[in-house]
């Protein structure tokens, strides 16, 4: 069935390219721009993308290929590679720093040692790029190993994203053994039941982490391939991190495929977002160095020794309250490294509290107010707001309790507590 | 025996102490061993607090204190309070001279958190001058370090024929009167 139409993404004119049955079928003829018929693909190419059901002709919204992929010799007789694929492979080679493109190219394992070899990495990226796609098309790669390449980019560059931290519940059953097979093939079962236009690959690593990256298209456009959603699972454990993309209608399907597919019933967004996947894998898994009721309340002596050369002469006369705010910082944050978070965010719900005379602003409701702290590391500086003499020790629980209770976004309400949070 | 009081306690000999009350220690260690860097023929002890009032319990090793520096951060409005609250932990006969404020950080201008109008306020109502200074700076720690030395000096009567009453000088702003 051969699809045409509005709003397509796909920038070259193949030459009836991937179109089911395009060239025996009497479709309607499209106006190629400058492309001779050398480039017409054999029919069998089509069905080899088996992730795509649908092509069209028409210039869209992706990127152009470079120009050099519509004049490239092809190879006789050999596949020839979508120039889209081409084109991508060829920006996410480009995305990588000069010095890790041939580890990265290893890891992926698709180009053979002997084509490594070829390559000359000396030279600008531009061209280490173009001779990468080259010898991808020698190996006539198709989308599915250009997600794996990307995959692996993002794997490595996973502090670049900003992700999101999501709870699945169990109805309460037991715990069967997690079947990876089964796990894809639910979760692509339950995507491909809704949208058709996906690109759905998964890489599995050593800390049990099963990667999902998934391009979404619509009902009659090709998955965007620069915007992919990825997903990391960690099977043994409720949590799912989401890094999404910008089509947020997705991400409903998106959950209901992993419930689906991992048998839970219900998932929940936590409120809590990071760009550091470890640090937030770290929150929810409990790896932090937590604070454990111990049975002595003193703290143990050999902490706070001055140093052999301090000078006899400088006296400090508060020693005392430094032991203190040290004691009250260990019970707060523990005594190892921190969680690295970038901010923590605190909406008030609470009434605008004004002067007796302002009694306008009593009235209505001007003001709403919302708190952000931002720091390349909030849980390190707000450990170290009290011994630098910034802050008051013991520092308020709103701010001590973030990986404790594993959200960085809070609402505060009215109430006879001291604080709510949904 | 919480409030400070400038002669309560006999002098040792050649000696003076400071005192530097400020909420920032790092940089009050720094500052410290800038003084002591500097070349001086007395001893010289300073002691680094974060508040007042100071702890009782080592009230009986502490010697009389020469003079009370209070540190300023500007970027900090909480340094500016710690200050405030320590103020009132001082004997009214020490503000004849042997208290000064410092205030810190001022090289970083678009981190100013404290107004100078309010601390030249503060240091008017307690008759005490004010100096301004960057300490992240080694030469103007440097600076500071000597400025602050020879006032200690004349606060602990070691300069014959002046005396600590007459830093009143430094107050008198010019454009006044």
């Amino acid at each position: 069935m051969m699809r045409h139409g509005a709003g397509s993404d796909w920038s070259v004119r193949k030459a009836g390219a991937g179109s089911t049955g395009a060239s025996e079928a009497a479709g309607p003829r499209r106006v190629r721009r400058s492309r001779d018929s050398a480039h017409r693909c054999p029919l069998s190419e089509g069905s080899e993308h088996s992730s795509e059901r649908t092509h069209s002709n028409s210039p869209g919204r992706q990127p152009a290929p470079h120009p050099s992929a519509r004049t490239r010799p092809r190879f006789p007789g050999g596949s020839i590679m979508d120039a889209t694929v081409a084109e991508y492979i060829r920006r996410t080679v480009l995305k990588m720093p000069k010095d890790e493109i041939k580890m990265m190219l290893q890891k992926w394992g698709f180009l053979s040692e002997a084509q490594l070899q070829t390559l000359n990495f000396h030279q600008i990226k531009d061209n280490i790029s173009h001779e990468v796609v080259q010898l991808c098309e020698e190996n006539s790669a198709d989308i599915k190993q250009a997600a794996a390449l990307d995959i692996i980019y993002n794997h490595i560059y996973q502090n670049k994203r900003m992700w999101s931290v999501y709870q699945m519940k169990k109805s309460g059953e037991e715990d069967e053994y997690f079947d990876i097979a089964d796990f894809k093939k639910k979760f692509k079962r339950r995507i491909r039941s809704a949208l058709k236009n996906v690109t759905i690959t998964f890489k599995e690593y050593e800390d049990n982490a099963i990667w999902i990256r998934v391009a979404w298209g619509t009902p009659y456009k090709k998955p965007n391939q620069y915007k992919p959603s990825y997903v990391v699972y960690h099977s043994q454990t409720p949590y799912i991190f989401i890094s999404a993309s910008m089509l947020k209608s997705n991400l409903p399907l998106l959950c209901q495929a992993l419930i689906v597919a991992s048998n839970y019933h219900d998932i929940r967004e936590m409120e809590l977002r990071s760009h550091s996947l470890n640090s937030l894998k770290d929150i929810v898994f409990k790896r932090y160095s937590q604070n454990f009721e111990t049975y002595t309340p003193k703290p143990l002596q050999g902490g706070n020794v001055e140093p052999e050369n301090a000078d006899i002469r400088i006296i400090h006369e508060n020693g005392r309250e430094k032991e203190r705010i040290h004691r009250l910082n260990q019970e707060a944050f523990g005594s190892g490294p921190q969680p690295q978070l970038e901010f923590a965010q605190y909406k008030l719900e609470t009434m605008f509290k004004s002067g007796p005379k302002m009694d306008v602003l009593d009235k209505k409701e001007p003001f709403r107010c919302l708190v952000k702290f931002s720091s390349p590391h909030l849980l390190e500086s707000l450990k170290s707001l009290a011994p630098a003499g910034m802050a008051d020790a013991p520092l308020s629980p709103l701010l001590t309790c973030i990986p404790h209770k594993a959200r960085n976004y809070f609402k505060i309400r009215e109430k006879k507590k001291s604080f709510v949070s949904p | 025996m919480s409030v400070l009081r400038p002669f309560d306690k006999l002098p040792m000999l050649n000696s003076c102490a400071l005192l530097l009350v400020g909420s920032d220690e790092a940089i009050q260690q720094k500052l410290a061993e800038a003084m002591l860097r500097e070349k001086r023929s007395f001893n010289i002890s300073i002691h680094l607090a974060t508040s007042l009032p100071l702890p009782s319990e080592r009230d009986h090793l502490r010697p009389r204190i020469d003079m009370v520096v209070f540190m300023i951060d500007i970027k900090s409005k909480y340094s500016l309070k710690n200050v405030e609250t320590s103020l009132a932990y001082v004997d009214a006969s020490f503000f004849l001279g042997k208290v000064c404020f410092l205030v810190t950080g001022v090289g970083r201008v678009n981190a100013c958190s404290i107004e100078t109008n309010a601390v030249c306020k503060l240091a008017e109502a307690y008759c005490s001058p004010v100096l301004f200074c960057e300490l992240e700076l080694e030469g103007i720690r440097a600076a500071t370090a000597q400025r602050l030395l020879r006032m200690l000096q004349i606060c602990a009567g070691h300069i014959p024929g002046v005396s600590a009453l007459s830093f009143v000088s430094l107050m008198r702003n010019s454009n006044v009167d």
